[in-house]
């Protein structure tokens, strides 16, 4: 239980400070960034070029490992099909991203700087989440 | 330090954390086994995906969001940003929810640790919302619509 909680919570709260500090929690600095034709922000590109970098390197240590050093084994994504629907979700993630220049984990890490503000965004997102869930008959 | 041709740019902070963000998730996949996708994450904490990840520990990751955030706050002193208005940000959200539970991920799982891995569905995601978040502000700002104060 405290393997299952600890790793996260340490995980959840390096990248709630990652995202902090690479700007991802301020809406005029993300919409800079996807402001392509205009005035341009770069920042955003030295978040996603430093967090991948990061990232590529623990793939290639995974590859190595049998199984996670504090848990029983891998539950990663194997799918690799294209679909209409993860195009689609994606296209309007991308919209819902451009409106208000937040995506979800900016979302509640900026609960710490504006908590009206990200409740709001938040639970809107998770009424969006359920809207599918409902919809698709799982619910 | 400063961008030739982009004074308002901050890379060096961009890159930290950014590095931050790929520690993160490095340690969730070599710690815990498991991808650091926010939105599924969110999902399974509140009950609205299924998944095999425990929910104390979905919960245990959406409550450390906040938290890294407030200790960056308070050794930087920084101002807290400026949001859209309460009507902008529940219609983003819900456009953000129903997109990323529809494309399985969002800037965290396709952006960060799918196209880390090269995965191609994550490269086609981050591809899609990329191009229409582009699109998004420049549409907007055509139209002068102003969401930041």
């Amino acid at each position: 239980m405290i393997r299952d909680t600890l790793v996260p919570l340490f995980a959840g709260t390096i990248f709630g400070a990652g995202l902090m500090l690479g700007g991802m929690t301020d809406p005029a600095r993300v919409r800079g960034f996807l402001d392509l034709f205009g005035a341009w922000d770069p920042t955003l590109a030295f978040v996603m070029g430093g967090a991948v970098l990061v990232m590529a390197l623990a793939w290639l240590l995974q590859k190595r490992m049998q199984r996670p050093v504090f848990a029983e084994g891998f539950a990663l994504p194997d799918r690799s099909d294209i679909t209409a629907r993860l195009v689609g979700g994606s296209a309007l993630f991308g919209i819902g991203w451009g409106i208000a220049g937040l995506c979800p984990g900016p979302g509640f890490a900026a609960l710490a700087i504006e908590p009206l503000s990200a409740a709001i965004f938040a639970a809107a997102m998770l009424g969006g989440m359920l809207l599918v869930r409902l919809v698709e008959g799982q619910g | 330090m400063n961008l030739p041709g982009f004074p308002d740019a901050a890379p060096l902070a961009g890159l930290g954390g950014g590095v931050l963000i790929g520690l993160a998730a490095a340690l969730m996949l070599l710690g815990a086994g498991r991808i650091a996708g926010v939105s599924g994450i969110a999902a399974r904490a509140f009950g609205l995906a299924e998944s095999s990840m425990p929910r104390a520990g979905a919960w245990a990751f959406v409550i450390g969001l906040p938290l890294g955030a407030l200790i960056v706050a308070s050794l930087t002193g920084a101002a807290a940003p400026s949001f859209a208005g309460p009507v902008t940000l529940a219609v983003a959200g819900v456009i953000v929810g129903i997109g990323t539970r529809l494309g399985s991920g969002c800037t965290s799982g396709h952006g960060v640790c799918g196209m880390s891995r090269l995965s191609q569905r994550s490269l086609v995601a981050t591809a899609t919302f990329m191009v229409t978040g582009f699109a998004t502000v420049a549409a907007m700002n055509a139209l002068g619509l102003e969401v930041l104060p």
